[in-house]
């Protein structure tokens, strides 16, 4: 599965985004498997919404933290891939 | 030692008793009686104080978790706290109705074990006749209700040949996560070693096909497996280290760092009738003597891997050794390694026969079953950073 800007990325089943209230931290739970993303990571997460696509995430975040869109993309596709070659992101 | 971390995840077992009886069971040899068991309120309570605790998974087990009459009250309570609720079964007992209950209370994953490929030889090992049918009915009904399914594999001599064909099968039916897991040689997979260890070559055959198949299922089929300790040269991690990451709760309600804590002597598991989760995770001597890395004889004292596999497997190192404190022999910088090297050898000799576990047969005449118990899982989780 090799996610491209239309791809439209979701959780796959079983897995789950969510705040901790005890650590205080996000956390991606899936079977067996828990992820603990990192700041950059917890805002391109919070973006997966099983409507929008990478194309428009990538948007987003790029408007939202005025950030050049080209270094981001490259950023937001590499870590969503990551997810999904791991199974917890699906397209 | 209570600087120590929170707990990630929790193993309940919630009962021994299991329809089934593989002769690999993880259960101990004494297995407990159902009027032992405790009772609904207890578990709810105990997963209150497990998720105040930091815990963030729950893994039902057994024996069959399904065989206790309150299992959805159970797994409701678990996911109105948040917690990720993971049910591990033999499944034959799982209707529609049940499974539709479960879903609705809001389990997240199943994982189902299967005995074997060929229905006939996995009815024979499990004891059960009809349930290998009964398990792929239910793994299509799972994947139809949303769950996350998940196909877990014993292998052992006897069927290690058919790996390739088990991942097939897991990717049939839906699952996103298939888990072959070598038999564990505590308790029932002790006393069964020389039947069920395999050979080197049997062995290294299979690891090819894991990692082959891993490669070609990438982003579709989530693989785990476990070797066999008796091939290593360094020990696993178990449980991601003694009391760092998971607690094991007997259904009698004693709480060990791992389910098969309960063979070393000289413990006293708390139980949580007695003392609150918090106070046994961070100051039970049960928790904390084999914590960290003050406890650890040498060669692991001064090893660089002392913080990457804790020393081994306490439970192991006990078993072969008659030392719990001792380095895994699964190390090959351990003293002790030798006996790793001899049941080797001796699984190249001729298969013994298998002993069907039961409750009250101590050791394990090989008699009929009674009452069941929990699954070979290949490990709790590992805790993953993601980041780009
Ligand atoms: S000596 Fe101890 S710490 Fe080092 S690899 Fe062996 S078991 Fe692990
Ligand atoms: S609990 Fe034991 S007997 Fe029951 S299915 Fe699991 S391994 Fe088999």
């Amino acid at each position: 599965m090799t996610l491209d800007e239309a791809s439209v990325p979701r959780f796959g089943a079983g897995v789950r985004f969510q705040h901790d209230r005890v650590r205080d931290a996000w956390v991606v739970l899936a079977p067996e498997r828990l992820f603990l993303p990192d700041a950059q990571a917890i805002e391109i997460l919070k973006c997966v919404d099983g409507r929008t696509s990478l194309g428009g995430i990538i948007d987003q975040l790029a408007a939202r933290f005025d950030a050049p869109r080209a270094v981001l993309a490259a950023d937001v596709g590499a870590m969503l891939q990551d997810l999904a070659d791991k199974g917890a992101i699906r397209i | 030692m209570s600087n120590a971390d929170a707990p990630l995840g929790l193993i309940a077992e919630l009962t021994h008793r299991c329809p089934l009886q593989c002769p690999y069971c993880s259960n101990p040899l004494e297995l407990a009686r159902s009027a032992a068991e405790l009772p609904t309120e207890e578990w709810l309570r105990v997963f209150e104080e497990a998720a105040a605790l930091g815990v963030l998974q729950l893994h039902l087990t057994g024996g069959e978790p399904t065989a206790r009459r309150d299992i959805v009250a159970l797994v409701r309570r678990a996911s109105e706290l948040r917690l990720y609720t993971n049910l591990i079964t033999s499944g034959v007992l799982i209707d529609q109705a049940m499974l539709d209950a479960l879903a609705g209370a809001g389990l997240e994953h199943i994982q189902l074990s299967f005995q074997d490929l060929d229905p006939a030889n996995a009815d024979r090992i499990g004891g059960y006749a009809g349930g290998h049918a009964k398990k792929l009915e239910l793994a299509e009904r799972v994947t139809r209700a949303g769950l996350a399914l998940t196909a877990n594999f014993v292998v052992h001599r006897q069927n290690l040949g058919r790996v390739p064909e088990m991942i097939r099968l897991a990717e049939a039916l839906g699952a996103g996560r298939v888990e072959i897991a070598h038999v564990q040689y505590y308790g029932w997979g002790l006393v069964n070693r020389p039947a069920l260890l395999p050979t080197r070559a049997q062995l290294d055959e299979a690891t090819a096909a894991v990692d082959a198949a891993r490669e070609s299922f990438k982003g579709r089929l989530a693989i785990d497996y476990v070797v066999p300790d008796y091939y290593a040269t360094r020990p696993k991690a178990c449980m991601g280290g003694w009391g760092r990451r998971m607690l094991n709760i007997a259904p009698t309600g004693k709480v060990m760092p791992c389910h098969a804590a309960e063979i070393l002597p000289g413990f006293t598991f708390p139980s949580v009738r007695e003392a609150s989760l918090s106070d046994i995770w961070y100051h039970s001597d049960a928790f904390t003597r084999f914590r960290g890395t003050d406890w650890m004889p040498e060669p692991c004292q001064s090893c660089d891997r002392r913080e990457i596999d804790w020393g081994g497997c306490r439970c192991q190192a006990f078993a072969l050794t008659g030392d719990a404190s001792r380095t895994d022999p699964a190390c090959a910088l351990a003293p002790d390694h030798q006996v790793m090297l001899e049941a080797v050898r001796e699984s190249e000799a001729a298969p013994a026969d298998l002993v069907y576990r039961r409750i009250g047969a101590g050791t394990g005449l090989a008699k009929p079953p009674g009452s069941g118990a929990a699954s070979q899982s290949a490990m709790p989780q590992e805790a993953d950073g993601v980041g780009p």
